[in-house]
């Protein structure tokens, strides 16, 4: 597999990350110069992961306010509604956390989320966020490319199939009392796929730990695939020698595939793909053209070639 | 309830306002940014429920008449029925003018890639003659024809509330209650209109029976 990364194929739409990130330290110190005692010592305060390097992979593209990505979330353990939803995950409890990992592995068990990120190197990506409803917003994930998880938990040959679950906790998350979905939230990736350096497991964004609403403490973030299969706050990691069933495909499959990489040309069965709504734009801006694979086709595409795209939506 | 004209005036006027206050209200969270990241969805999501909303309160009123008695209510039909279709028609210029703006290419596009687009289209051209036909004049000229024209507000309620479910993907709880309350209003018509059927029906056969009585 043939992954470049030369600049000039990139787009330029664009707020160089570096320029994003003097940006944002311009502005802190303004507040630290210019603020009451109490509001500077806020601004003071250490970001997480300030100094995270930015990544081989990361996308030159214009990032959409903090704001705007914090409280337009979809997390349907907590509720539908997107507000509602924001506002209820702050009660998830995320510490400790411990992930487990087990099936086609030589190293099953149960790691603490503190082990793991000793293990790995953090690095910030801009990706592009798309997501089945039309819409996408960019966002400064910070996080480790899963195959160096993998990589230590050793898969057997056996393994060709790895599966995703959310943390159930039903005191806290009024949305399982529906059966919107089949619960815990699933997902799933092909070895491959997995194992893409572009598949990243974030553990903050925007310089910042997760939010909860975001998927708090350990999410996927899978960039060329529509939103739902990036799946938020991880418990269990399982290798599989079979395609799992994930909890979007299972619920409407008709709609929602497995694969479900970001296609123009493969509208869902009742709107359209082509286009999406760039959040935070101004309302007179017109959608932007939905890109295939969400604009990473040129390292992903060969990982589907002679596949049908269409059946295998 | 014996009222002067002016009273029904002042009367009218204040439900007129109110019927106007969800816009008002969306306009000023408009200026002042408090739609949200995305706040083309957001007007378009409002007006298509308040939309559906004053359909659903239109259709509710002759049964209110006639279970209750308040014959007053007739009153309110047209105006009521006209919010339902200026909150149709805001919601529908949302769509063209801010989410695909003015692109006839996409909305070409859209309508091919998916029905929901497609119903909610088509409710709206239904609701259209229904509007410009309430004119008092419209309905002198039309005579009998109006009410057979006006009837299809029923398929109108019905093809919303189509292009609602086919929006959502696992949230049906609020297009269930529109559906609940429609299917409710239009049951109710039509379990009406059978029984007059039946009276007009039974009357006749007694009538007729007398008849060969007589022979």
């Amino acid at each position: 597999m043939l992954i470049k990364n030369d600049d000039a194929s990139l787009t330029k739409e664009v707020t160089d990350p570096q320029v994003f990130k003097a940006r944002r330290k311009i502005i802190q110190a303004a507040i630290a110069l210019g603020a009451t005692a109490s509001v500077s010592a806020a601004a003071n305060e250490k970001k997480a992961y300030q100094h995270v390097p930015i990544g081989p992979y990361s996308k030159k593209l214009q990032v959409t306010d903090y704001e705007d990505a914090i409280n337009y979330t979809n997390f349907y353990e907590f509720s539908t509604n997107k507000k509602d939803s924001t506002v209820l995950a702050q009660a998830l409890k995320i510490s400790p956390w411990q992930v487990l990992i087990e099936g086609e592995v030589d190293k099953p068990g149960l790691y603490d989320f503190e082990d793991i990120l000793k293990k790995v190197n953090l690095e910030e990506r801009i990706y592009r966020f798309r997501c089945v409803e039309a819409w996408s917003m960019v966002v400064p994930w910070i996080g480790f490319p899963l195959h160096q998880l993998i990589k230590q938990v050793q898969p057997t040959s056996r393994a060709k199939f790895v599966e995703f679950t959310t943390v159930l906790q039903p005191d806290v998350m009024p949305g399982l009392r529906y059966s919107s979905l089949k619960w815990p939230y699933t997902e799933g990736l092909r070895m491959d796929e997995a194992m893409h350096p572009l598949t990243l497991m974030a553990t903050g964004m925007y310089d910042e730990k997760l939010p909860k609403q975001n998927g708090a403490p350990l999410r996927l973030v899978v960039p060329w695939k529509y939103g739902f299969k990036s799946i938020k706050s991880i418990i269990k990691i399982r290798f599989l020698e079979n395609m799992p069933s994930t909890a979007w495909n299972t619920s409407a499959p008709g709609e929602y595939g497995f694969y479900a990489n970001v296609n123009p040309a493969v509208p869902h069965p009742r709107w359209s793909q082509a286009r999406e709504r760039v959040l935070g734009a101004s309302i007179f801006t017109p959608k932007r053209k939905t890109e295939k694979f969400n604009g990473y086709g040129e390292q992903v595409a060969a990982l589907y070639s002679g596949m049908n795209l269409k059946k295998y939506y | 309830m014996a009222m002067y004209k002016y009273q029904w005036g002042v009367i009218k006027s204040v439900v007129f306002m109110l019927c106007l206050l969800p816009f008002g209200i969306l306009v000023n969270d408009l200026i002042n940014d408090r739609l949200g990241a995305n706040p083309i969805e957001s007007m378009h999501v409002t007006l298509g429920e308040w939309a559906l909303r004053f359909l659903c309160l239109t259709l509710s009123l002759s049964p209110c008449k006639q279970i209750f008695g308040l014959t007053w209510l007739n009153k309110f039909r047209r105006m009521l029925g006209l919010y339902s279709f200026f909150y149709a028609l805001m919601h529908f210029m949302v769509y063209i003018v801010l989410d695909i703006s003015l692109d006839w290419m996409v909305f070409v596009e859209e309508i091919n890639d998916g029905p929901y687009i497609l119903f909610g289209v088509v409710t709206f051209l239904i609701l259209l003659p229904l509007a410009i036909t309430s004119l008092t004049a419209m309905q002198k000229l039309l005579g009998k024809n109006w009410k057979k024209l006006h009837s299809l507000v029923y398929l109108a309620a019905i093809t919303a509330l189509l292009h609602y479910f086919l929006l959502v993907k696992t949230e049906f709880g609020k297009p269930l209650f529109y559906a609940a309350i429609i299917l409710l209003l239009l049951g109710f018509r039509l379990v009406r209109r059978a029984l007059k059927k039946n009276k007009i029906k039974s009357v006749y056969s007694k009538r007729t029976s007398n008849r060969e009585k007589l022979v």
